[in-house]
């Protein structure tokens, strides 16, 4: 009864997850724990060792952003069924007359875990401090866009001022973000952990905060033991929308994947959010109906670099060669077999649900078609030394597909590929920045914000800091600045769909797949959700009794 | 005392083995004509461990040599229609014969591809260690004084060093890894260990008379070294390189395993047996054949090795 | 005995800082920015790192960041890791008992087995126990760890369900068994060879003869006699086999997921964390030449005849 039941639940999650990148998905297992829920019930996450300590302007690893996301609440939050509409969390609104001056007005009433009042200070001082170049914050780039950062975060020399202009406090529930340019979206970037409040205490001493952080989030930080677990407790007097459901989160460390599944397989722990590549295969039978698959945003490609003599910038013929590279690779069953499962088909450069996700952008260029591949190729003069190169780092799990991709180009087009294998992430990074990469490098971009120009400006801009390929369009260029200075929202949005359209035709990458959640959960707890960049919603698990 | 202009003459190779083996011998057949080496050649050609170990090592070689003549198919050759089929094993040789791994690659072509440079690793390294340990040993155990201490010391601080450690350095600094560069590396961490044998080896014989003899009738310290130094004191190096010719293999396995060896598009065993790690729980096979072949070649060369030991070591006749 | 023990320890320090020096070199040479990778493929701040560096002292000259790092050593200062933030002297201290733990086991079992086994052989050398004990020894010095450590993984846990595939609690013996007899795997065959090779020549020695002549009792002849005589070139390869031991194993920590020396290595190195790299090296020759110096004393106890000045 039970198998039966299993694989037709697994083949519809499967269907589901494939039908997230178009209409969204609030994929959950919904029946996995049965029984009485326990709302003081705590749950034991796997979690691996956040990377330094948890100050939310410094983290950047997986590890500790989940720990900060339960500690720490933000301005904003948006929802994660793909149509990202804006949800007010410590605001009471974040509003504007003309993209460039932001008035946020916070709720009253909200308390930091040690009963310090919330207040616009909160926020201020926290954004300053983080901005200031010599505090050493990781995100300290976020706040880029407010006036008068060059002043505390100059890019040589020592900061001239500690505080920002663009940051006015009104009153203690209000205050106001001055921008040096429009940016329609800046409500949604204000979703991200980095603009995190933090208390008073906090500049006493912070590094000592670090290990043992005060937040204003649905959890209040227990302890931490370092290298074993995190442990969080329900913050009572929380006020937000996303009040936990249960009583607390141990966060255990696990030193690797295969570890954390054997964990929750064997009920120790509860909740994994990946699977290892090992069990990928055989998660589902394992799990049943405690597995989960759930859409992501973000995007994995190969991309070209245009600072060799392979790849040229404003030539025709040359992109074509980059389309007909991607015609050749047979993305339906590298997904299915090679990465079993575990990715969807990309159909553009924009991850799936966000604002401005296009279904399909790419066309027949995203399409398997060998016979129009080596047409394409051949037509386009061919490819200059009929050789390509995917550089990826060996140590991270890419080598199966990068030599399937391979192979595809090889046998499909007749243009050697040779997967270029750098020893680890450093030496793949090393080789990218000092522009040494032969042919193509493999990217990988996960949102930071639910709106498709998160996924091209960064990327693609001329002399952008993550444009590590080097492309340049003036085209390109021209309709991202059409975007940027667009009335609202919508403007950009649309003015960066069209650039999208743009890119397809210049090729600066060759999208490959969207990421997707793998995950799964004991018998102890249901209601196991995940946000669009793999995070844990914690708030939302419920523990069975 | 043996006649010295004639040692000096005659091949010194054959100078008995009561001088110049580096260990007593318990054999007391001196004053038989026949030398360590004839006598080891006929200890050998009567050991079944060196019979089966040539047999096996002639096998290998011409896997490695001709691999056309066992497969048709090349290593690259993909097809993910076959993707992780199960092995059938009747199909003797043919490319479904131990089933497809994950790339829809035959495990069977994989195999017998692989072979090449395992093989080629493993003696290029042996070669190359023997004679770089070999000449660094003999000059701190013939000439003694700072020249030893010098390479004592150095020997000292390499042993310290994580094996992983070099090889990761030596191996990033390159821009390719290419055969020769798993080569290099290995070479550079593994010349202690001959080195050191040579340098015991050759503070013995030095003692020897002959040597001595030679020394007082005015011979060249290059004469000395090479003719009469080397010969007498090379025997347990060589029973150290080819024993450790095995451990190169694994070495080069190990290397490729952890993802700093080869990399695709070249074919070793340790890759495959990397890639198939992550398959284990439902396709075991495409781990389990390249497994068994790494081993069975690796038992190969220390076989050989531990034959020729027993030929060439008096003391364990 | 004294003065020589003095200057054996004296001859470590040219050695501590011959290594520490190079694997500083070392990992100078390698390629990569534990900085810059903190941001990964991400969006990166080329000023802000350029800050942080400057704030860890990265950005020194490689032989003044050498000097800063000796002159903390003394304070028991070994740095801080770049990721974690964690001191390296915290890092080292957490993974040593780990590794301490499999490194016992697998010694106990190298020991147990190995000599067992050479024994067994040496006793009944050229029959057929012998020869069995041979092939096995053979097999086990042929498949190289990773291999076994998959082997072992599929028979044991995959398809027997006899333990857990993987460590997940490092104090829990009876999960560390399996990856300790993987890592004893390839000693054990040596051990029970020199044994074997050892028993077998000494059996026929004179003091042998007249020990059985005497009409001692076997067992006194076996142990008291015999063993003792034949365990000199074992101990010696023991010793220098528990120094390898201890510098924790990369291949057997990192199939079984034990959070040990070898594998806190494996990352750092990755990860170009310099100064744990440095802590964890040079741990490693300490114990090994601390090692090396017990096990020359212990000949003096198994062999009359050996005397230090």
């Amino acid at each position: 009864m039970r198998g039966a039941k299993s694989a037709k639940w697994v083949a519809s999650a499967i269907v589901v997850a494939l039908a997230a990148t178009a209409c969204g998905g609030n994929d959950s297992s919904n029946d996995g724990g049965k029984g009485e829920v326990d709302p003081n019930g705590v749950f034991r996450l796997t979690n691996s060792e956040p990377q330094g300590n948890l100050q939310p302007a410094n983290s950047r690893d997986t590890a500790s952003g989940q720990v900060i996301k339960g500690l720490f609440s933000q301005l904003v939050d948006y929802k994660k069924d793909g149509s990202a509409e804006l949800v007010y969390v410590n605001a009471e609104s974040v509003e504007t007359e003309d993209n460039r001056t932001w008035t946020v007005k916070l709720k009253k009433g909200w308390k930091f875990h040690d009963g310090e009042e919330v207040t616009s200070k909160s926020f201020v001082d926290a954004w300053n401090w983080a901005a200031n170049i010599d505090n050493n914050q990781q995100n300290s780039y976020w706040f880029a866009d407010i006036k008068g950062y060059e002043d505390v975060h100059p890019s040589k020399g020592k900061p001239k001022a500690k505080e920002m202009s663009g940051l006015k406090v009104v009153d203690d529930h209000t205050f106001t973000i001055e921008l040096t340019e429009p940016v329609t979206y800046f409500n949604y970037k204000l979703a991200y952990s980095a603009w995190s409040p933090l208390p008073s205490k906090f500049y006493d001493d912070p590094k000592a905060y670090g290990d043992k952080p005060v937040g204003n989030g649905p959890y209040k930080f227990v302890s931490w033991e370092r290298k074993k677990k995190i442990t969080l407790e329900r913050y009572d007097e929380y006020q937000g929308p996303d009040k936990a459901e249960n009583g607390g989160v141990e966060l255990v460390v696990y030193n690797t994947l295969e570890a954390q599944y054997q964990a929750v397989a064997s009920e120790k722990a509860d909740v994994i959010t990946q699977i290892p590549p090992r069990d990928l295969p055989k998660y589902r039978q394992d799990f049943g109906d405690r597995a989960i698959d759930a859409p992501m945003a973000g995007v994995q490609s190969i991309v070209p670099v245009f600072y060799g003599d392979q790849w040229k910038l404003g030539d025709e013929k040359n992109a074509k060669l980059r389309q007909g590279l991607s015609m050749a690779i047979d993305r339906k069953t590298i997904t299915d077999k090679v990465l079993n499962g575990s990715r969807v088909p990309a159909t553009g450069f924009v991850g799936p649900n966000v604002l401005g996700f296009q279904e399909g952008v790419l066309g027949e260029v995203a399409e398997y078609n060998p016979e129009k591949a080596k047409k394409t190729i051949e037509d386009a003069g061919g490819v200059p030394g009929n050789k390509v190169h995917i550089q990826y780092n060996a140590d991270g799990g890419h080598k199966e597909w990068v030599e399937a991709v391979c192979n595809n180009i090889r046998q499909n087009t007749g243009v050697e590929c040779i997967p270029d294998a750098k020893v680890d992430f450093q030496t793949d990074l090393n080789t990218r920045d000092a522009k040494k990469v032969k042919s193509m490098y493999r990217g990988g971009w996960v949102l930071d914000y639910p709106v498709n120009v998160n996924f091209m400006r960064e990327l693609y801009e001329t002399g952008a800091d993550s444009n590590t390929g080097f492309f340049s369009s003036k085209k390109v260029d021209e309709l991202f600045k059409k975007g940027d200075s667009a009335a609202d929202l919508d403007g950009t949005v649309k003015a960066y769909q069209d650039a999208e359209k743009e890119l397809v035709k210049e090729m600066p990458a060759i999208p490959l797949w969207y990421y997707s959640t793998q995950a799964a959960h004991s018998k102890k707890v249901n209601n196991v959700e995940f946000d669009l960049a793999n995070f844990l919603l914690m708030h939302k698990v419920k523990v069975v009794k | 005392m043996p006649d010295l202009t004639k040692t000096e003459e005659t091949e010194p190779v054959k100078a008995p083995v009561a001088e110049g083996a580096p260990v007593p011998p318990a054999d007391p057949a001196v004053g038989k004509p026949r030398s360590l080496w004839s006598d080891a050649w006929s200890d050998l050609r009567r050991s079944p461990m060196f019979i089966i170990s040539s047999a096996m090592i002639l096998l290998l070689l011409v896997i490695a040599a001709f691999p056309g003549w066992f497969t048709s198919l090349s290593p690259r050759d993909s097809d993910m229609a076959l993707y992780l089929q199960k092995p059938q094993f009747g199909a003797f040789f043919s490319p479904e014969w131990l089933g497809y791994d994950g790339q829809g690659y035959s495990v069977y072509t994989r195999l017998i591809h692989g072979a090449r440079n395992s093989i080629l690793i493993g003696v290029s390294v042996t070669v190359l260690v023997t004679f770089v340990g070999g000449l660094l040993g003999m000059l701190a155990g013939y000439f003694g004084g700072w020249v030893d201490t010098v390479i004592s010391r150095i020997t000292d601080v390499f042993l310290g060093l994580p094996f992983l450690l070099g090889a990761m350095v030596i191996l990033v600094s390159f821009e390719t890894r290419a055969v020769y560069v798993i080569v290099l590396a290995l070479a550079v961490l593994g010349w202690t260990l001959v080195a050191r044998v040579m340098r015991g080896s050759v503070i013995t014989v030095k003692q020897a008379d002959y040597v001595m003899a030679a020394k007082a009738l005015g011979a060249s310290t290059t004469r000395i070294l090479f003719r009469h130094v080397l010969p007498n004191a090379v025997t347990p190096v060589i029973v150290v390189a080819t024993i450790a010719l095995g451990g190169y293999i694994s070495a080069e396995a190990t290397l490729s395993f952890l993802g700093i060896g080869l990399a695709p598009p070249a074919v070793s065993w340790g890759v495959d047996i990397n890639t198939a790690k992550d398959l284990l729980r439902n396709a075991p096979h495409v781990l389990l054949w390249p497994g068994l072949m790494l081993s069975f070649t690796i038992l190969a060369f220390i076989m050989f090795g531990e034959a020729v030991r027993n030929a060439l070591d008096p003391k364990l006749r | 005995m004294g003065r020589y023990v003095a200057r054996r320890l004296l001859q470590m320090i040219p050695v501590f800082i011959g290594v520490t020096l190079l694997v500083f070199l070392m990992m100078y040479a390698l390629p990569g920015d534990p900085v810059r990778a903190l941001y990964g493929d991400q969006t990166i701040d080329p000023a802000q790192i350029a800050a942080i560096k400057a704030d860890l002292g990265l950005d020194l000259p490689l032989w003044q960041q050498y000097w800063n790092y000796l002159m903390g050593l003394p304070q028991g200062d070994f740095g801080e890791q770049i990721a974690t933030g964690l001191p390296v002297g915290e890092v080292i201290a957490r993974a040593l008992p780990i590794t301490a733990r499999l490194a016992l086991l697998a010694f106990i079992i190298i020991v147990i087995v190995g000599i067992g086994l050479g024994m067994v052989a040496g006793l009944n050398a050229g029959r057929w126990p012998d020869t069995v004990v041979l092939f096995v020894t053979l097999i086990f010095i042929s498949v190289p760890v990773f291999v076994l450590g998959y082997i072992y993984q599929y028979v044991f846990s995959n398809t027997l369900n006899w333990t857990s595939p993987l460590v997940t609690d490092s104090e829990n013996l009876g999960e560390l068994l399996m990856p300790a007899f993987v890592l004893a795997s390839l000693s054990l065959a040596y051990v029970a060879r020199l044994t074997r090779s050892s028993v077998a020549e000494n059996r026929r020695a004179d003091y042998m003869r007249t020990a059985i002549a005497k009409g001692l009792p076997q067992r006194r002849v076996l142990s008291v006699h015999l063993l003792r005589n034949s365990m000199i070139p074992v101990v010696t390869f023991l010793g220098v086999d528990i120094g390898t031991l201890m510098a924790g194993a990369v291949v057997t920590e990192g199939i079984f997921n034990i959070n040990g020396i070898g594998s806190e290595l494996f990352t750092a190195l990755f990860r170009r964390e310099g100064s744990t790299v440095v802590g964890l090296v040079t741990l490693i020759v300490i114990i090994y030449l601390a090692i090396s110096l017990l096990v020359d004393l212990l000949y003096a106890v198994l062999d009359p005849r050996i005397r230090y000045a």
